[in-house]
């Protein structure tokens, strides 16, 4: 189990380190066109890379099309390129995408009824959670304070004999 | 005791959303464009290079689009199933095309030229229909898959339901089983032809 784990990790490892073959971990960076396109108008570039970590691949769905290499995430690139040349602002540049793929191209859903409870749910269940804890400890004093009265006479005699009982002679 | 049946019923709310999310489909994003009007284009027809094709000259009509490439496995899955229902059913179906060379993945484009993308792109397409049987009324060729991308296509083949008045009334991604046809698509079909 220890070695499978070990592997895993050592695969895991593996596959972020930068410049290995996987499509996966291909870094944005280590395409030789972006390079080239890079060098030429270096402002351009990375309002594109900005936009691209903003834009999620549709076809390799856990991924941005920075990050991903498929097809379709470098024909979006291009797009995005084409647009920014064309001197389209940031906010024209993600409408043409939302108009197309939808707010699932997007990596930060914007705030709406639909996704209410993906952005509301976990500060819920924070609040949910403290009410939760507040209520128990509230009921732990009032039971602690419950229990810590002073001994009624009938126990504190009784308490007397036991000791008395128990006192070496 | 009271307590007890509060923590199993969360535990069981828990299980069920989880239930639910691992039982739909990652794969199956809404399409923004349902309801809205097809986006235009304007392409060459494959059996008539010379001519072009575009939703405007569909209008008035209700028609499929559906996306293919011969280098898609699963348009090779869903085939048999148009061409069944190109047989049986008077809907125009139109093919498009998409990135038939480009897509490809086994040819460098940087060394090859538009001409060329566009002869072979036509003769791939041509010999497939040969091959498989056509069911397309006409086939639109969407060389640089910049049509594509206006209709959201992420993934071949998908297939689009528009109405007479030009807009998406439905999107399918995915290969198209006797089920979807027979369960969404066939009643959609005879609801807008009405």
């Amino acid at each position: 189990m220890k070695r499978l784990l070990t592997l895993v990790f050592a695969l895991f490892i593996a596959s972020t380190a930068p410049g290995t073959k996987y499509p996966w971990g291909a870094a944005f960076a280590m395409d030789s066109a972006t390079e080239a396109a890079l060098a030429a108008d270096p402002v351009a570039e990375k309002r594109l890379q900005k936009l691209s970590e903003e834009l999620r691949c549709l076809v390799c769905q856990n991924q941005t099309i920075a990050d991903s290499n498929a097809e379709l995430a470098q024909d979006l690139r291009r797009e995005v390129r084409t647009m920014i040349k064309d001197g389209k602002t940031d906010k024209e540049i993600v409408d043409f995408m939302v108009t197309r793929y939808g707010d699932f191209v997007l990596y930060r859903p914007p705030v709406k009824g639909i996704t209410l409870l993906l952005w509301g749910g976990p500060v819920a269940l924070m609040l949910l959670g403290l009410f939760i804890l507040q209520r128990y400890l509230r009921r732990r004093t009032t039971r602690i304070n419950a229990e810590d009265q002073p001994l009624s006479a009938d126990e504190a005699s009784r308490a007397d004999a036991l000791l008395k009982e128990n006192t070496p002679k | 005791m009271n307590r007890y049946y509060w923590i199993l019923g969360a535990f069981a709310a828990l299980v069920a959303l989880l239930a639910i999310g691992l039982n739909l489909n990652p794969r199956d994003v809404p399409s923004p464009l349902v309801g809205k009007p097809a986006p235009a284009f304007n392409l060459n027809v494959l059996a008539k290079p010379e001519t072009t094709l575009g939703p405007k000259e569909m209008q008035g009509k209700v028609w499929l689009l559906n996306v293919w490439a011969s280098w898609c496995v699963s348009c090779r899955q869903e085939h048999p199933v148009l061409v069944e229902f190109s047989k049986k059913v008077n809907v125009p179906l139109i093919g498009l095309n998409y990135k038939e060379v480009r897509g490809d993945g086994g040819f460098d484009m940087s060394k090859m030229a538009a001409d060329e993308e566009k002869k072979l792109a036509f003769e791939r397409a041509n010999k497939w229909l040969a091959d498989h049987g056509d069911p397309y009324t006409l086939t639109v060729m969407d060389l640089d898959g910049r049509v594509g991308i206006d209709y959201g296509v992420y993934g071949v083949p998908e297939t689009y339901v528009i109405d007479k008045a030009g807009l998406i009334r439905m999107k399918h991604t995915g290969p198209i089983t006797p089920e979807v046809l027979g369960k969404k698509i066939m009643p959609l079909l005879a609801e807008l032809n009405k």
